[in-house]
């Protein structure tokens, strides 16, 4: 069994006995040196036959020894694609000293894991890891004190190969884990530190290996649920089915904030089986077959109440920002005295940057299924949180927590709080009303058009520069949306369409972000500002988490000032950020993939080139937590199209210890081309009655035929540092890298996302 | 309602389903073929891509009643572990997907690619599978697979 994903491995691998049955069982060697009675106490101690109740102290909520042998290793986190099982599978593996394909990872289900927070701020193994890690290695100095008291040798002389305890002077004195507690569960206290989520920690009594010892974690292991799925063998959310099942599709309005005033239920009267619920705002049709619900979701009459359109004009998205008042403001550590230090300056250089709302638009419209059984429910969702789905499921249907179990399945993608969770909640509303399973999927309209978004913003930068040409006060503000108008899980009605549609009223939070560099100016200050929501409820351009929220943006406008300032000193970018840049991680970084691209130092733009196809290349780079990440970008750019090509990354990446170094690589590749689509496409169209991006066509991403050449990445491992994230930093420099590019390429500086066709060549007229 | 012969990897199946109803409702609910997947409705991302007489089609706008006696190839009938499409083998040994969701249509399209252009260079190879979707950004990976599976089938 290798680790593989939850529906792949269950815990019902193991056997329920029911107590130990402890005389029979034992061998005691002549001449142990602990008695009977001990044995018994430790056996007991650490051992029980049946399952302790799920909870954050309990080691057996996270690991358990099968009766063959292999470990299950329960995960309150959950994979997007990027491998985040293999990982968990080796830092278990290593600290158990058992064999990688014999631990399987079981991911993102509320019956076997504790709430570890789901997929969330490149968490997985920064997080989630280090609490598996800290539960492994509490297993195995466990496992070994019970073989030292069954073999009657001391723990210091004893080791473990492969799941099999043994003396170290001689193999043959022996005892596996599976004799020692196969098919029973750890009875085993950790000390939880009271927290659930993201920031849940349960360390036993054990130390985790010295990196210098580990043999599985930095290898390249691959992932079984590939095969899988490439031949046709894996179910994702979408095909899910259970028995007496029918299909629900919902009905969102023609203008945001408007609501039905009237159904013609005659209007789908044609349609088999076809039924409408309607409850205020919220309004959706179930039929036995999916086709007919997909038909009858078109052909419904609704009237809708008349509503004021509620948005700007697409094209005064900025002035609004510009003008809205600040909702909330915070300001980061101020260095210096940034005012007085302008005021002496000999010359000022001020930029402003812009980034439109953007969609997560996954890949296939959110899906979910629910099923109610006397007050029971069951949901299969694709939501990266599920045990968040759990509680917003069980406060919209009116029952416990503790009477929803929540299954996550993969699905159609998910870069954070997109349409799932609002699929799941809604799929649920659906269930109770009409008396049935419900499997819902959107419309891909609905997908694009309905999901939270990416919030729009822009930024203000300004420097000061001395007579000498230094640096000596730098000034950054950003205000836009909050980035979480709706929470990023869906454990609340407020935090969900159908809970707004039905009256739950929007309490929209206050969070944005400052730049993460060591840039060491004399004076700095840097802070952000949040405006209010366009649309008090059930927005579709309500905001929350999209792959690192509010970092594309932020680290757009600042990396690209930094070389706007290097272009103003006649510096070149690498340089020019290398002699600010204080942290050592960051200057290696740069350092790294400078190098690696072969870059030539000189200052920007070039201006050697004539003709219509130009190419240039820029540099950008930003720390996320303890991950630093930094990116060349080589762009093409046809001057007369007005189209630009990333031609080649170069992505030097440190986010300490790595576990899996292919694992890392294809998730920097893909944070890359995302990264990519953003910066030149990527943007949340709208008039003022609705959002009009609603399909590929009208929100387009990066194509095929637009991919990179190429993309070379430096891994930088530092076993001694902790892991960090890697699921989001890389995303963080691109847009800023291929800026910079087009800079130095046409000697033009674009300072609003995305670099469309369009608005390069008029940049360039 | 109108019976329809479909004739899906190999087999004829007989349903009883509304003629407008496209393929990949056909696919999914009737026969239970799940790996066609639902992303647009709307022919731009491919992930419902099947094969019908050899040409890569996508089956959220192809009406049932128009596939007649097409012969349909879904990712099922590709290929399976013991005998693979060398399209999935090459996706599996560059470990391509991120999600997967998307999967299906850039594994059917470059099968289908493939078959009609031998050893195709790198810009034939993108402009072949250019439309097809992939969220994830895990174009490079696709394209390296592609490339490896052009090599297999020489």
């Amino acid at each position: 069994m290798g680790a593989s994903m939850g529906k792949n491995a269950q815990a019902t691998a193991l056997t329920r006995r029911s107590t130990l049955k402890a005389g029979g069982a034992l061998v005691i060697s002549v001449g142990m040196p602990i008695g009977a009675d001990a044995v018994l106490n430790i056996r007991t101690a650490f051992a029980q036959g049946t399952k302790p109740p799920l909870a954050p102290d309990q080691l057996a909520s996270y690991i358990a020894i099968n009766g063959d042998g292999s470990v299950s290793a329960f995960l309150g986190k959950t994979d997007m694609g990027q491998g985040l099982f293999v990982a968990i599978g080796q830092m278990v593996a290593e600290e158990l000293d058992v064999p990688f394909h014999s631990v399987a990872v079981m991911m993102g289900d509320t019956a076997t894991s504790v709430n570890q927070g789901g997929a969330s701020g490149s968490t997985g193994i920064w997080m989630g890891g280090r609490q598996m890690r800290m539960a492994a290695a509490e297993a195995r100095r466990v496992l070994v004190e019970m073989a030292s008291a069954k073999l009657g040798i001391s723990i210091e002389a004893l080791t473990v190969t492969d799941g099999v305890v043994h003396a170290r002077s001689d193999a043959a004195k022996k005892v596996s884990y599976a004799e020692l507690i196969g098919g029973r569960y750890f009875n085993v206290q950790l000390a939880w530190n009271g927290k659930l989520d993201n920031a849940l920690y349960a360390p036993g009594k054990a130390q985790p290996k010295d990196p210098k010892e580990h043999k599985i974690v930095g290898q390249p292991i691959a992932r079984a649920d590939i095969a899988p799925k490439v031949f046709a063998q894996q179910d994702f959310c979408t095909d899910i089915k259970v028995p007496g099942m029918v299909h629900g599709r919902v009905i969102r309005p023609p203008i945001a904030g408007a609501v039905p005033v009237k159904v013609d239920e005659s209007s789908i009267a044609g349609i088999p089986g076809a039924r409408v619920f309607w409850d205020r705002g919220f309004l959706g049709v179930v039929a036995e077959n999916e086709w007919y619900a997909v038909r009858a979701a078109q052909q419904l009459k609704v009237e809708w109440s008349q509503t004021r359109p509620p948005f700007p004009d697409a094209g005064a998205l900025y002035e609004h920002i510009r003008k809205a008042p600040v909702r909330k403001r915070e300001l980061g550590k101020e260095s210096g005295n940034v005012e007085e230090a302008f005021k002496s300056a000999a010359r000022v250089i001020e930029a402003e940057y812009e980034w439109p709302f953007q969609s997560h638009a996954s890949m296939g419209p959110a899906c979910a299924l629910v099923e109610i059984k006397n007050g029971q429910a069951t949901v299969w969702t694709g939501s990266q949180k599920p045990h968040f789905t759990r509680e917003g499921v069980a406060a919209m249907i009116g029952v416990p927590g503790e009477n929803v179990h929540a299954i996550w399945v993969p699905g159609p993608g998910s870069y954070g709080r997109n349409d799932a969770g609002d699929a799941a909640i809604d799929a649920a509303v659906l269930a109770k009303a009409v008396g049935r399973p419900v499997r819902l999927q959107y419309t891909r309209e609905q997908a694009t058009g309905w999901d939270p978004k990416g919030p729009a913003s822009i930024h203000r930068a300004r420097a000061a520069i001395d007579n000498a040409g230094n640096v000596v006060a730098f000034d950054f503000v950003s205000k836009g949306f909050s980035r979480l108008d709706v929470f990023s899980r869906e454990g609340r009605p407020e935090d969900t369409l159908a809970g707004q549609l039905t009256g739950a009223a929007l309490r929209s939070g206050d969070a944005f972000r400052l730049p993460e560099q060591s840039y060491d100016f004399a004076n700095k200050r840097l802070a952000w500002e949040t405006i209010p929501p366009l649309l008090d409820r059930a927005s579709p351009l309500r905001t929350s988490h999209l792959r690192d929220p509010a970092g594309p943006q932020v680290h757009f406008a600042s990396e690209s000032f930094m070389d706007e300032l290097a272009a103003a000193l006649q510096t070149d970018p690498v340089e020019f950020r290398l002699r600010f840049v204080r942290d050592p991680r960051d200057i290696a970084v740069i350092k790294a993939a400078a190098d690696k691209a072969q870059w030539q130092s000189r200052p920007s733009p070039r201006r050697d080139q004539t003709g219509n196809a130009v190419s240039g290349r820029g540099i950008a780079y930003a720390q996320r937590g303890s991950t630093r990440c930094a990116v060349v970008a080589e762009v093409e750019v046809d001057r007369s199209s007005g189209k630009i090509w990333g031609r080649r990354f170069t992505v030097a990446h440190d986010c300490g210890q790595i576990i899996n170094p292919d694992g890392l690589r294809h998730t920097i590749e893909g944070n890359i081309v995302q990264g990519l689509s953003r910066a030149l496409w990527e943007e949340v169209k709208f008039d003022p009655e609705n959002v009009t991006s609603i399909d590929w066509m009208t929100y387009p991403i990066l194509d095929i035929t637009d991919a990179p050449e190429a993309i070379d990445i430096v891994l930088i491992n530092r076993p001694e540092i902790a892991p960090s994230g890697a699921g989001e930093p890389s995303t963080r420099p691109v847009a800023a890298a291929v800026a910079n590019a087009i800079f130095d390429a046409t000697g033009v500086r674009i300072r609003r996302v995305p670099f469309t066709p369009d608005r390069v060549r008029a940049a360039l007229s | 309602m109108t019976q329809i012969n479909l004739d899906v990897n190999g087999k004829i199946h007989e349903i009883d389903v509304d003629p407008d109803m496209p393929l990949l409702y056909a696919l999914r609910n009737e026969l239970g073929l799940n790996n066609p997947h639902f992303g647009c409705g709307l022919a731009q991302c491919g992930a419902c891509t099947v094969h019908i007489d050899g040409q890569a089609t996508r089956s959220c706008i192809t009406a049932v009643s128009a596939v007649g006696n097409g012969k349909v190839v879904t990712l099922a009938g590709l290929g399976t572990p013991e005998k693979p499409h060398p399209v999935q083998t090459a996706f599996v040994e560059e470990q391509v997907p991120q999600c997967g969701y998307c999967l299906n249509g850039w594994i059917m399209t470059a099968a289908a690619l493939l078959d009609q252009k031998k050893k195709p260079t790198d810009s034939e190879i993108r402009d072949g599978l250019s439309g097809v979707k992939c969220r994830c950004g895990t174009h490079m990976g696709i394209l390296r697979a592609v490339k490896r599976a052009a090599e297999m089938m020489g």
